[in-house]
């Protein structure tokens, strides 16, 4: 049986994780030992395409964050547009579980539209 | 014109050892990010003072160019303020220095846009878009510490003690400013109504405006520390005429 977990960006790695502790409460809003927390960083580099993921940075909160971000991942003209989130709020999938939650599609080969037959006078497939 | 080439290495020195002084930073940063932010901001300064310098030299002609305005003048030569000298110490003295400094450019940037001289209006326009970003930096940053802990309220109180007395210098115009069209009433008045509004959120006192300041650096009486950022900078040079690289 699959239990459920929350699982935070950056917990893997410290797989001594108390299961029956609740990952939700641990987080101070100042972070741990007095570290800036963590913020993801998403950038758009034109208008009209999605926000990309850039990487990550230290921040005391967000308008140094976004500072931070327009210092450290747009100074060679990458964007036009810069959302930060902090990483704690971003709610991960467990690894672990890859077996259960990705395998299964591995065989199912029909979910693939390739047994169609495309009629020649269909360009551009 | 001397005074217009005098006025263009005014302009050019403030930036170029504001910009050496942020660089010292590189690799020293609190924190990785904030480590980027300076040097970034020292690579801006230091391109302002390259279009500046580059100014200055066909004004002077006689085969200057810029490298020989930055490399080869001495410490009388030099002509900025004394603010900008001044060694980094710690966090809160970077800061505040860049604040004072950046609130003082961004209303000087903002006048010289409307200069007759059509190179420095110019040059003025492109690098106040910069100089807003480091102020809007620079007062995070005051109002971070001053309204922080006891520890960084300590320092950025101790920053302003250090550094007060050095900002009179920036309104009181040297000769080579007394036809540039520089309003210093209103440059003074916006910069000091800047400072208040931040020092207020930051739970900072102002000094008194009447306070005794220093003054001497924009017509080349230095204090010592100019001498030990021109020795590092102009060092490869004077060992090694017209190297380059």
């Amino acid at each position: 049986m699959i239990t459920i977990r929350k699982f935070y960006y950056g917990d893997y790695g410290e797989s001594k994780l108390d299961s029956s502790s609740d990952n939700e409460t641990s987080s101070s809003p100042s972070g741990v030992g007095g570290e800036w927390p963590l913020w993801e960083v998403f950038i758009r580099s034109k208008q009209g395409l999605d926000h990309k993921h850039a990487g990550s940075l230290h921040a005391a909160d967000a308008t140094m964050a976004i500072e931070n971000a327009r210092d450290v991942y747009t100074r060679r003209m990458e964007g036009i547009s810069i959302w930060v989130v902090e990483s704690k709020h971003i709610h991960a999938s467990n690894p672990d579980d890859a077996d259960a939650l990705y395998d299964p599609a591995n065989d199912k080969a029909y979910r693939h539209p390739t047994f169609y037959n495309l009629p020649d006078a269909v360009k551009h497939m | 014109m001397d005074q217009l080439i005098n006025y263009t290495l005014f302009l050019a020195d403030n930036a170029l050892i504001m910009g050496h002084r942020n660089s010292e930073w590189c690799g020293h940063g609190p924190i990785l990010e904030q480590d980027i932010a300076i040097s970034n901001i020292a690579l801006d300064l230091i391109g302002q003072a390259r279009n500046f310098y580059q100014y200055a030299a066909t004004l002077i002609g006689n085969n200057a160019t810029e490298d020989s305005l930055a490399y080869l003048r001495d410490v009388k030569e030099y002509k900025n303020c004394l603010l900008v000298e001044q060694p980094n110490a710690d966090w809160a003295q970077t800061v505040l220095k860049q604040f004072f400094f950046s609130t003082f450019q961004y209303y000087l940037y903002q006048q010289l846009q409307n200069n007759n001289d059509e190179q420095l209006k110019a040059i003025a326009a492109k690098a106040l878009k910069e100089v807003t970003y480091h102020v809007r930096w620079s007062s995070e940053w005051v109002i971070r510490l001053g309204d922080g802990t006891e520890e960084s309220k300590k320092r950025i109180v101790k920053a302003v003690d250090e550094l007060w007395m050095f900002t009179g210098e920036l309104f009181e115009p040297a000769s080579y400013e007394l036809n540039t069209n520089i309003d210093f009433i209103f440059l003074k008045e916006n910069w000091n109504k800047r400072i208040r509004s931040i020092f207020a959120e930051a739970t900072i006192d102002v000094p008194a405006e009447t306070s005794w300041h220093q003054s001497g650096g924009k017509i080349g009486n230095h204090s010592e520390h100019l001498g030990f950022i021109l020795a590092e900078m102009q060092f490869l040079q004077r060992a090694y005429p017209n190297s380059e690289w």
